[in-house]
């Protein structure tokens, strides 16, 4: 794209590279981090992201606060994880460069906008005396690289009529440009974004373009970089990708889902971080006979998820941590009416509040355990932005065909991290039948039997009998019902044989599950890594690791909480120890200790961010000197 | 002297031209305490839906938690008993995805004003279409005897010894705060009067809510005799009809709008007619927010009769209209789904 008079520089090649972007919230550095992944897996590489946001939408410009992080690991090996440290760092001002310094490796290369390292900058982001970094000698250790970005841009765009704070605004497009040119990848999807976002406003649209040239020739033509990198593409198993966040994996798969089942989808939900994004994505597939509810609140919008689904559709609710525990006398409400739901879980850090922006697995116990009375619910987890959409639709499966409600555990994590998606083709994806029952017509034979709506079959599971099919009306409520007729009873007896028969239903659904499967590592050994959720790609990359370096190390990942895989037992005393990564203190091990009576060790961390895989394996050796 | 007559159309004509009688009641024994104020309503609900020509299998009950809540229970439709205040989301989910149904929501004071009190407003305000029946009998019945939210303040309960201190709801101020588009009350011991109320509340597309006093024999018993008794009635009642003049007391009184402020004016004397009286326009917004406010405790010296019948009507689209819309919309220009499609997003790329 370039004319250049001058000798190209050199290339270095890398397999993979760790990069992240951070500035202050409002600095659009999401965008710049996006674009750049959209970049690289087009080109072929495999990626891995992690957005790290504050929970202010607009905290105080240049505070600690307001600092917001995009990190991608890019490659030409397969990732599995968005990085544990970072080979480049790019920071918008001082705070950016304080809060994420330490994710630095040693001798990494930083990207500094100069001009966000004022006095001012530089004494709200904690440096004593306001002493600057970027020129105090403190930094010896990294290749640090100061950029006056907001300079350049204003020069770059010197003949815009725009005024000085959208200029300012363009700054993240001259990064992207020079970031596009420091690793050797074109402009083009960045320009066409562009393209599609400001084509109805020319101004803008010229202007971000010319910032994002700029960044681009600057790298080239200035004298302080002298070195381009190169990752080629990985080795993907041949198909057409997209790039898919796990969020939308849930949407799609819940979409997927109902149109396998021939139903209507109604999605009640409260907007809440990290869930709202389903939302957003469910509400932009109306076509698909998708009807979304922005209830008044999480118990209004569970109740209506019900209504929905006992009006023949497939009712399904999301929320996280706070909006659960909300829903969950509803939750209670469809196990025992025996109606298909699904219930997202997007995790975040608890309890009350939490840590809205911040990820944990702390949910696992109020999924499985959190409710009155005896109230078995299936609890699935995914574990990977992709695998959101597998679970997704498994969950709405379940809920379909074994007429109950189901909880789907993701987390933040997942649910805004992104990977390439060899997505399926509609027709590979099973149908999904949920047990229908046909109506009984005034005047023929079937009118004069008596309609039993808890009448089970063979799996334990009653018929779905829909409002407006004649001679099939029947009352369901809350209240424990008769054996059969679902009328009230409060005979001693027959509560028991509900509760049984509630927990039976619920436990037949592990014989629908495909036999228990190591992800890595030997059938029988030293350690089994017991994981569940988002630590996958973590502890994958850990486990292979060490089996490389000769460790008999198995690595297991949980996608069914409850009820757990027939296999999981027999598969547990295979190993001489058990470990147990989580990102909360314990909950997983407990189950499993409970089940199973095995000697579960956890490996567990509960600061709002995910493992590093360094952490997994230096847990893992731990375990195996103990 | 309680008709209600309206200005939209009356119930059972647009569904069937000659509806067989059909029993609505269900196998189910009726457990409500003897003597108590549901029964009646029951009843008439029952000869409502049997007069209207509605198939059973199209009707649908929803309700929460208390007495009245057992309701869905007695009839031979499709019912769901739901959990405390939450019919209302149950409602609007089920309306959403099912605008073909003839849905009907029961409530009672405790659920509806107080647990539900959230979901109520914004089942008004989206203009779901259902019927919703509020039993008000001042009193939590089901929980044993404590104030509810429609208490009269002072009210010695088993949880208010010494009075309630709670200022109580008017339920249909509230309605009609929410933009409520149908607005009505009735009474248990006036079985014609309700019958007909339920009727145009049928009839109505949109959230119909009906209030109806409701006698608890056994924990507030009385709480409404002043409007239902013989003797008092004609001097606290005030039947409300579309096009009549405001009269009551037989005749000989009758209120009349000074600026914003009712007033009641004796006709007896002759210096006033009925002429002079505030003629109820059931679709004027204002004046109905003015009527849903003459609540004064009938106990009080000049109290306003208070007013029965069907206060308010306003034609809105209703909020599952709009949603399926909103589907056929995005069906027309986007298509059916593909999912295929779908799956694949809009950016894509290949390898090898």
């Amino acid at each position: 794209m370039s004319i250049n008079t001058k000798p190209p520089k050199p290339v270095e090649e890398r397999s993979n590279v760790v990069i992240l972007f951070a500035g202050d919230s409002g600095d659009g550095i999401q965008l710049t981090g996006t674009q750049f992944t959209g970049t690289n897996a087009l080109f072929g590489n495999d990626v891995s992201t992690f957005p790290n946001y504050p929970a202010e939408i607009r905290a105080p410009i240049g505070t600690l606060a307001g600092v917001s992080g995009f990190q991608l690991h890019f490659g030409s090996v397969e990732i599995f994880t968005p990085g544990d440290q970072c080979d480049v760092l790019v920071v918008m001002n001082a705070a950016a460069l304080s809060a994420n310094l330490d994710k630095l490796k040693p001798g990494g290369i930083i990207i500094a906008n100069s001009d966000g390292f004022d006095k001012k900058n530089l004494r709200l982001a904690g440096f004593i005396d306001a002493a600057d970094p970027l020129t105090d000698g403190s930094l010896v250790n990294f290749q640090v690289h100061a950029v006056d970005v907001t300079k350049l841009t204003r020069t770059a765009l010197e003949d815009s009529t725009l005024g000085m704070k959208e200029k300012d605004r363009c700054k993240n497009m001259f990064v992207l440009g020079f970031i596009n040119w420091m690793f050797s990848r074109e402009n083009t999807l960045a320009e066409g974004f562009l393209e599609k976002k400001f084509g109805k406003k020319p101004d803008l649209l010229e202007a971000n373009r010319k910032a994002l040239i700029a960044g681009y020739f600057y790298g080239e033509t200035s004298e302080t970089f002298t070195t381009r990198f190169e990752v080629k593409a990985a080795p993907l198993p041949k198909g057409t990708y997209r790039a898919i966040t796990g969020n939308q994996g849930t949407a799609l798969g819940l979409i997927a889902g109902a149109r396998k089942a021939k139903l209507d989808l109604f999605y009640g939900s409260y907007p809440i971080t990290p869930a709202s994004e389903i939302l957003h994505e469910l509400s932009r597939h109306k076509n698909f006979g998708v009807i979304t509810f922005q209830a008044e609140d999480e118990i209004a919008a569970i109740g209506s998820a019900i209504g929905a689904s006992y009006g023949g559709a497939l009712g399904i609710t999301a929320s996280s941590g706070p909006g659960i525990a909300l829903k969950t006398e509803a939750m209670g409400l469809a196990l025992m009416l025996e109606i298909p739901l699904v219930i997202v879980n997007v995790q975040r850090g608890g309890p009350s509040t939490g840590l809205p922006t911040k990820t944990e697995q702390a949910d696992l116990w109020q999924a499985v355990l959190g409710r009155n009375g005896e109230a078995p619910i299936p609890v699935l987890a995914a574990s990977t932005p992709i695998d959101c959409f597998d679970m997704a639709f498994e969950a709405v499966q379940i809920a379909l065909e074994h007429m109950t409600p189901v909880i789907l555990l993701t987390d933040g994590y997942i649910a805004n991290g992104s990977e390439p998606w060899r997505f399926p083709a509609a027709d590979s994806l099973p149908e999904i039948k949920p047990p229908f029952i046909a109506a009984r017509e005034a005047g023929t034979p079937s009118a004069a039997e008596p309609f039993l709506p808890y009448a089970r079959d063979e799996r334990g599971v009653r018929p779905w009998a829909i409002p407006g099919q004649a001679g099939l009306q029947h009352r369901i409520g809350g209240i424990e019902k008769q054996d059969l007729t679902g009328n009230i009873s409060y005979d001693p007896r027959n509560h028991e044989k509900m509760v049984r028969l509630r927990a039976e239903k619920v436990a037949r659904i592990a014989d629908r599950y495909k036999p228990i499967r190591l992800d890595s590592g030997p059938a029988e050994g030293e350690l089994l890594v017991v994981g569940w959720g988002s630590t996958y790609g973590a502890i994958r990359t850990a486990a292979l690791q060490l089996q490389k370096e000769g460790h008999a190390v198995a690595h297991v990942h949980l996608r069914h909480m409850f009820p757990f895989n027939k296999g999981l037992g027999p598969l547990l005393k295979q190993y001489k120890k058990v470990l147990v990564p989580e990102m909360n203190s314990g909950q997983l091990r407990q189950l499993l200790r409970a089940e199973f009576l095995v000697d579960a060790q956890g490996l567990n961390k509960i600061q709002g961010m995910p493992f590093t895989s360094e952490e997994i394996r230096v847990g893992i050796l731990n375990t195996l000197k103990s | 002297m309680s008709t209600v007559n309206g200005t939209s159309e009356m119930p059972g004509q647009a569904r069937s031209d000659k509806p067989e009688k059909v029993d609505f009641s269900s196998d189910q024994e009726i457990r409500w305490c003897p003597g108590c104020g549901d029964y009646s309503i029951l009843k008439q609900v029952e000869t409502l839906l049997a007069q209207s020509g509605k198939k059973k299998e199209d009707v649908v009950f929803i309700s929460g938690i208390g007495c009245s809540s057992r309701f869905p229970y007695y009839l031979d439709t499709y019912g769901m008993h739901s959990i405390h205040g939450r019919a209302p989301t149950i409602v609007s989910g089920l309306r959403s995805v099912r605008p073909d149904l003839s849905v009907w929501m029961v409530t009672g004071d405790g659920d509806a004003m107080s647990i539900g009190g959230n979901h109520i407003i914004h089942l008004l305000r989206r203009n779901v279409d259902v019927n919703v029946l509020l039993f008000n009998n001042q009193i939590y019945g089901l929980t044993k005897g404590q104030y509810s939210p429609t208490s009269p303040e002072g009210a010695v309960t088993r949880s208010t010894p010494m009075g309630s201190t709670d200022h109580p709801f008017n339920p249909l101020a509230l309605v009609k705060g929410a933009d409520g588009t149908f607005i009505a009350r009735s009474m248990d011991r006036d079985p014609k009067h309700m019958r007909e109320v339920l009727a145009r509340a049928d009839a109505h597309r949109g959230t119909s809510f009906v209030e109806v006093y409701q006698n608890c024999n056994v924990f507030n018993d009385g709480a409404f005799e002043v409007f239902t008794e013989k003797a008092s009635k004609p001097d606290h009642v005030l039947f409300i009809e579309h096009g009549k003049p405001l009269l009551f007391a037989n005749g000989t009184k009758g209120i009349k709008l000074d600026g914003m402020t009712p007033l009641i004016l004796d006709l007896s004397t002759g210096a006033h007619s009925a002429d002079d009286c505030w003629v109820h326009n059931e679709r004027d917004g204002f004046k109905a927010s003015i009527l849903v406010r003459l609540f004064d405790d009938p106990r009080l010296q000049g109290a306003m009769p208070r007013p029965f019948g069907v206060f308010y009507v306003a034609d809105r689209p209703t909020h599952e209209e709009k949603l399926q819309a909103q589907v056929k919309r995005a069906k027309e220009v986007k298509g059916p789904g593909d999912l295929d499609k779908l799956l694949q997003g809009e950016h894509t790329w290949t390898i090898g």
